[in-house]
């Protein structure tokens, strides 16, 4: 086999990849274990991480940069690189939805949370998960994982319009509470965009395995749709 | 021959098979090759590029033992029929080799001694310009006409080998490895011109150099060796799908380069 020198600079790529979305996929868990323990340090120390996962994406860019221009890859090799471009980007927006979350916590200050968070951290749980199972999926290409993970994201959006609905119900019994619902509003959507994100993962790891560029399904539609009814 | 706007495909070729002798040097290609654009050929070493080449314009003919079964058709017409004159068919279809091959005769004459042989009975200062400018030479060249060809850059040169061969007008341009001896600057020059050149010719272009083939060219052919160790194309195809998406898990590994 020629490139053994390309194989395995390939190989550090999907490895760095790997290290990334870990450092994402634990950002997103300590963020909404924070919140709910209302622990202000562990949120405060999750925020300044995120330069780490930026840190970590420039990393890698670069490194992908550097593979493109100096071993002019083609074909899958060249679809391979591209889409990891592609990927690093959604790992670390996802990184900032962490990130955000921590910021809430840390300005909703002495303020109690308007209920328990019990659905909240399962949105948490499931998007991690599918984030691992992504991940796990890009580095074996799997074509048929990838298919079905974004299957998972259901679960999600019905998470979501369940918490959606649940504080709406304390805005209309005390208006006053609009505030703490409105915090909580925006960590269930920061953790129903995780979902989503890892759609788009899912979608690049069958265009680096099949050349194929497919939208596997767009669920903001969904969440609208149910608002409607 | 016939009228050149007969038939959709500047040429094409049907069951073609070129022989050295009892060897199948190439076999079995059949492609179509669109007008007025670039298509190039690749595949590794010895896998019948040029020979398949130089079959479009009966190069080979001056290959003792060789010879071709099949047809290679030109506005309908099979270029290897006995009623057909080879060197009608070089008329036609020009041929730019891979190091430049200037005559050892002022830049003018260059030009100048081609279309005369070939019954040219023009105004040939206006030809000459003509061609010059076509190949992006004239600039360079317009106040030293009678300067030896050899003095000339090999880049230069070899854009003066295709003013020589534009200047007597043919259908389609060969050009077997036209800039691998070349520096990157003068490539970069001949690659441009060659977007100009296709919207007067086709263009064929044998390169060893893939980001070049994937950079010209509209078509891509992918060549290689079958197991009588004959040259075949294995692919044929838009170059933007050959160099992202091939079909063939041999094309995708000699384009990724764990083939070659």
């Amino acid at each position: 086999m020629l490139r053994k020198t390309f194989e395995h600079e390939i190989q550090q790529l999907k490895d760095d990849v790997l290290v990334l979305g870990s450092m994402v996929e634990q950002a997103i868990l300590n963020s909404v274990e924070a919140l709910k323990k209302r622990d202000i340090k562990a949120s405060q120390n999750i925020f300044d991480g995120d330069k780490e996962i930026n840190k970590k994406r420039f990393d890698i860019e670069n490194q992908l940069m550097i593979l493109i221009a100096t071993q002019q890859p083609m074909a899958h090799d060249l679809r391979l690189l591209a889409s990891s471009m592609e990927i690093i980007s959604e790992l670390e927006r996802m990184g900032d939805y962490a990130k955000g979350i921590a910021n809430i916590n840390i300005r909703m200050g002495d303020a109690p949370l308007l209920k328990p968070l019990i659905d909240v951290p399962r949105m948490a749980q499931i998007g991690a998960d599918m984030l691992h199972q992504a991940l796990t999926a890009f580095v074996n290409e799997d074509v048929e994982a990838a298919n079905s993970i974004p299957v998972q994201d259901d679960e999600v959006d019905a998470l979501y319009n369940q918490v959606y609905r649940e504080l709406m119900t304390f805005v209309i019994q005390d208006p006053k509470s609009m505030e703490r619902a409105n915090w909580l509003l925006w960590v269930a959507h920061n953790l129903e965009r995780v979902a989503d994100r890892v759609t788009n993962i899912c979608e690049r790891t069958i265009f680096i395995a099949t050349g194929e560029m497919t939208e596997i399904k767009s669920t903001d539609d969904e969440f609208w749709k149910n608002q409607q009814k | 021959m016939q009228n050149p706007q007969s038939t959709e495909y500047a040429i094409e070729t049907k069951s073609l098979f070129i022989f050295y002798g009892s060897f199948a040097a190439v076999s079995e290609v059949n492609i179509k090759v669109e007008k007025q654009k670039i298509t190039a050929i690749i595949g590794p070493s010895g896998c019948g590029k040029s020979t398949l080449l130089r079959a479009f314009n009966r190069m080979n003919d001056f290959v003792p033992s060789s010879y071709v079964t099949g047809e290679i058709r030109l506005h309908g017409q099979n270029l290897y029929s006995s009623n057909i004159d080879p060197v009608e068919v070089r008329r036609k279809i020009g041929m730019v080799f891979q190091k430049p091959n200037p005559f050892p005769k002022s830049i003018y004459e260059n030009i100048a001694w081609g279309a005369r042989i070939n019954g040219f009975k023009g105004n040939m200062d206006e030809l000459v310009e003509q061609s010059l400018r076509g190949a992006a030479l004239w600039d360079e060249v317009k106040d030293n006409l009678q300067k030896s060809a050899y003095e000339l850059s090999g880049g230069q040169q070899q854009r003066l080998c295709i003013a020589r061969t534009i200047a007597i007008q043919p259908e389609i341009i060969l050009m077997d490895e036209p800039a691998s001896a070349l520096d990157p600057i003068s490539t970069l020059r001949i690659e441009e011109l060659m977007q100009e050149l296709k919207k007067n010719y086709t263009i064929i272009i044998v390169t060893h150099n893939m980001q070049q083939a994937a950079r010209v060219s509209d078509y891509t052919a992918m060549m290689m060796i079958n197991d009588q160790r004959s040259g075949t194309v294995i692919e044929f195809d838009d170059t933007k799908k050959l160099f992202t998406i091939p079909k063939d898990k041999r094309t995708e590994d000699y384009v990724t380069g764990r083939f070659g």
